[in-house]
């Protein structure tokens, strides 16, 4: 039997309309999810990577119903997750946190680390004594690489690394099954990202936890994912097991992307085949026609102005969805 | 004032500079820096009738004149710089010397809080008030840490310029860009505005930007983040600069556009003969853009080199552990990653001995006492006491 995924996404769109025309018209919409499909395995970490614009936060929100989305479905752990509501809604919750890129801006400046990291305590009927719940926040404290004795201190004390470190525990309070993190080491300096990737792994180890892991640092993913997928302007253009993805990457998207990034290694980085994307990204207002990806790539021919890719599998779970993949 | 608005009108300000608009500080604060922030403000706030007003204030300087043109570029001799903040002063660079030689491409690399900005700031007449910078700053043999605002205006944009992180704020908009463009033509070269409007199209189309002829009416909203620092580009560039320095000025971008960008400062670089100055704190830029890497801790050169003897063998500890703590595509996975324990010291703090020393895996009890002194050879420099060069 296999085992029940922790988190499918069906057909998930999100459609922002703008406000009307002064003059009519059709009203026009911002696609930002436009039919994205995907599973999270229990203890798996999905990648999702794209550049800015490409509605990865945006999946991360609809995901959770943070904003509601506007077609598709989601389920969770074999419920539909999409038509819960109210009081279920609410309570299901608890097993899905987020952690945030700024780790400052995401902690109450006006709070203690122990008010701050119980604060999701209060939200569930949890029978807990305050002593319980002190003793539960200073064993997450450490567990996350701090000291109880931080717990009555304030936010503005840490640094950014340590702040992550306390978005993280007050996320973890409830023993959640999924975290997202919707680049967390984006905004830290190199030597201390590399503690926070730590972290994560090593607590993902311990708990068994799921985590789908936005950034735009293809180095970070691959270090820290067991899957990869990649968005373009609201569409699914690649899912891949995490080895096969950078070893062979089939979407002419997804190539331009691991090309681009820059070696530390001046002599690996001159020999690097080029592969420069040209321009930037279109407006996802007016999408181009076919496959959004056409109008930068260098293998677009009139057939991807006609037709749009459907995702296609490779062998292994690797799919991707181009007209022009050999084999 | 909040540290944060110092950093906000800099950038401001550093645009001011390329224009040669803070030539209307003559005189106004001790320092000039504030009043600089402050005429930039208002012309951004009243547009462009005040824009006139100052620009009718300001004399066509005429180009620059060589001191010595066998001197190298840039020479930064024992540079230090202190800020005054209510809790004291605080050493942000200390004892920092450097030497460019013409065309070659330097990449400073540093954690946040490691004065890697500063320095930039400091040979462009950019620091905040409560900023004084000491040691000296050669500009082609010529003394510029010092040097009154009305002098270094004729440098700023036409010797030397700059580029930041963040395009959007450093280009005003309420201007044109053919207005902000033109600007530094008519300043520098004294060109007539038909001129200048020319050379500003063939410049923008050089740096990538379709349609320039069309485009340089626009504002800076109408374009997007990467064309933005295309503009950016050409405005610094437009004078054909002897050096220009360039702050983080692909973090704000996407990977793709990062890479173009990255190109273009290149292979502009390589066709002026430009000398370049790279600030960051992504090792794979430098990787990808530096002939030399100078990597910075608390103020402090920790190592220099040329870049490929830096990333194939790192001696320092900081560098080495900066290298080994990212994770790499030319790399196999493996389970965990390399950590420099603790975090990058906010404010350099004062010391005696070695700024890493906290950080340090190999630290001895003198690093704590006792200044590692700079040993050097063969081009390279290492400011360590355990490691030997």
């Amino acid at each position: 039997m296999t085992p029940v995924p922790l988190l499918q996404v069906d057909g998930l769109e999100m459609h922002f309309p703008l406000k009307k025309h002064l003059f009519g018209g059709p009203r026009r919409v911002v696609k930002a999810l436009d039919g994205v499909s995907f599973t999270l395995m229990p203890g798996e970490t999905l990648g999702i990577v794209g550049e800015s614009g490409c509605g990865k936060s945006t999946l991360c929100r609809a995901v959770l119903r943070l904003i509601e989305p506007t077609g598709g479905r989601t389920t969770w752990l074999g419920r539909d997750f999409s038509r819960l509501g109210g009081e279920a809604l609410r309570l299901e919750r608890r097993n899905m946190q987020i952690i945030f890129q700024d780790p400052q801006a995401s902690l109450d400046p006006r709070m203690t680390v122990r008010q701050i990291i119980e604060r999701p305590l209060l939200n569930f009927p949890i029978r807990e004594t305050a002593a319980e719940r002190s003793a539960r926040a200073a064993d997450l404290v450490t567990l996350v690489g701090g000291h109880p004795l931080w717990l009555d201190r304030y936010p503005h004390e840490f640094s950014g690394g340590q702040c992550q470190r306390i978005g993280i525990a007050r996320a973890l309070i409830l023993k959640p099954k999924l975290l997202v993190c919707d680049e967390p080491v984006s905004a830290l300096d190199v030597s201390v990202q590399a503690q926070i990737i730590n972290l994560l792994m090593g607590l993902q180890e311990q708990l068994g936890l799921s985590y789908l892991f936005i950034s735009h640092n293809l180095a970070v993913v691959r270090h820290i994912s067991h899957r990869v997928m990649v968005l373009y302007l609201g569409k699914v253009m690649e899912i891949a097991e995490r080895d096969d993805f950078y070893h062979r990457p089939l979407h002419p998207y997804a190539q331009a992307l691991i090309a681009a990034v820059p070696l530390p290694d001046p002599k690996l980085e001159r020999a690097k085949p080029r592969l420069r994307l040209q321009g930037d990204l279109p407006s996802p207002l007016n999408p181009p026609s076919g496959c959004r990806f056409r109008t930068r790539c260098p293998k677009a021919t009139s057939l991807c102005a006609e037709i749009e890719p459907v995702l296609k599998d490779y062998g292994g779970g690797h799919v991707a969805a181009c007209h022009h993949i050999e084999g | 004032m909040p540290a944060k608005g110092i950093v906000g009108t800099s950038a401001l300000v550093g645009a001011a500079a390329i224009a040669g608009l803070s030539l209307v500080t003559r005189g106004a604060v001790p320092g000039g820096f504030f009043g600089g922030a402050l005429g930039g403000a208002i012309g951004a706030l009243l547009g462009l009738g005040v824009e006139r007003f100052l620009r009718s204030k300001v004399r066509a300087a005429p180009p620059p004149v060589l001191v010595d043109p066998e001197a190298p570029i840039l020479k930064i001799e024992g540079l230090r710089i202190r800020f005054e903040t209510e809790g004291g002063g605080v050493a942000a660079v200390d004892d920092v010397s450097l030497s460019l030689t013409p065309g070659e491409t330097v990449g400073i690399v540093g954690e946040s809080g490691s004065g890697k900005s500063q320095i930039l700031m400091s040979i462009m007449g950019l620091l905040a008030r409560n900023g004084t910078a000491s040691g000296s700053v050669q500009l082609r043999g010529q003394e510029i840490l010092g040097m009154r605002d009305q002098d270094l205006d004729r440098l700023r944009g036409a010797v030397m310029s700059i580029i930041f992180q963040d395009p959007m704020t450093s280009l005003n908009p309420f201007l044109r860009v053919s207005t902000q463009l033109t600007e530094v033509l008519i300043k520098h070269r004294g060109m007539g505005r038909a001129e200048a409007m020319r050379q500003a199209i063939v410049m923008l189309d050089r740096v990538g930007i379709p349609d320039a002829a069309k485009r340089i009416r626009l504002y800076p909203h109408e374009f997007s983040g990467g064309m933005r620092q295309r503009v950016m580009i050409s405005m610094a560039l437009l004078c054909q600069p002897a050096v220009l320095f360039a702050d983080e000025p692909t973090t704000a971008l996407d990977v793709t556009i990062q890479a173009q960008i990255l190109e273009l400062i290149k292979e502009l670089a390589a066709t002026m003969g430009t000398t370049v100055v790279l600030v960051t704190h992504d090792l794979g830029v430098v990787a990808s853009l530096c002939d030399r890497v100078v990597v910075l801790y608390g103020g402090r050169i920790m190592e220099s080199g040329p870049a490929e003897q830096i990333f194939a063998a790192p001696l320092h500890p900081y560098t080495k552990g900066l290298l080994e703590s990212m994770p790499r595509l030319d790399e196999k996975v493996h389970g965990k990653l390399h950590t420099i324990p603790g975090q990058p010291p906010s404010l350099p703090r004062p010391t005696p001995g070695c700024p890493f020393e906290p950080r340090c895996e190999s630290r001895q009890p003198e690093c704590r006492v006792l200044r590692p002194r700079v040993q050097s050879s063969n081009g390279r420099t290492l400011a360590c006491h355990e490691v030997v060069l």
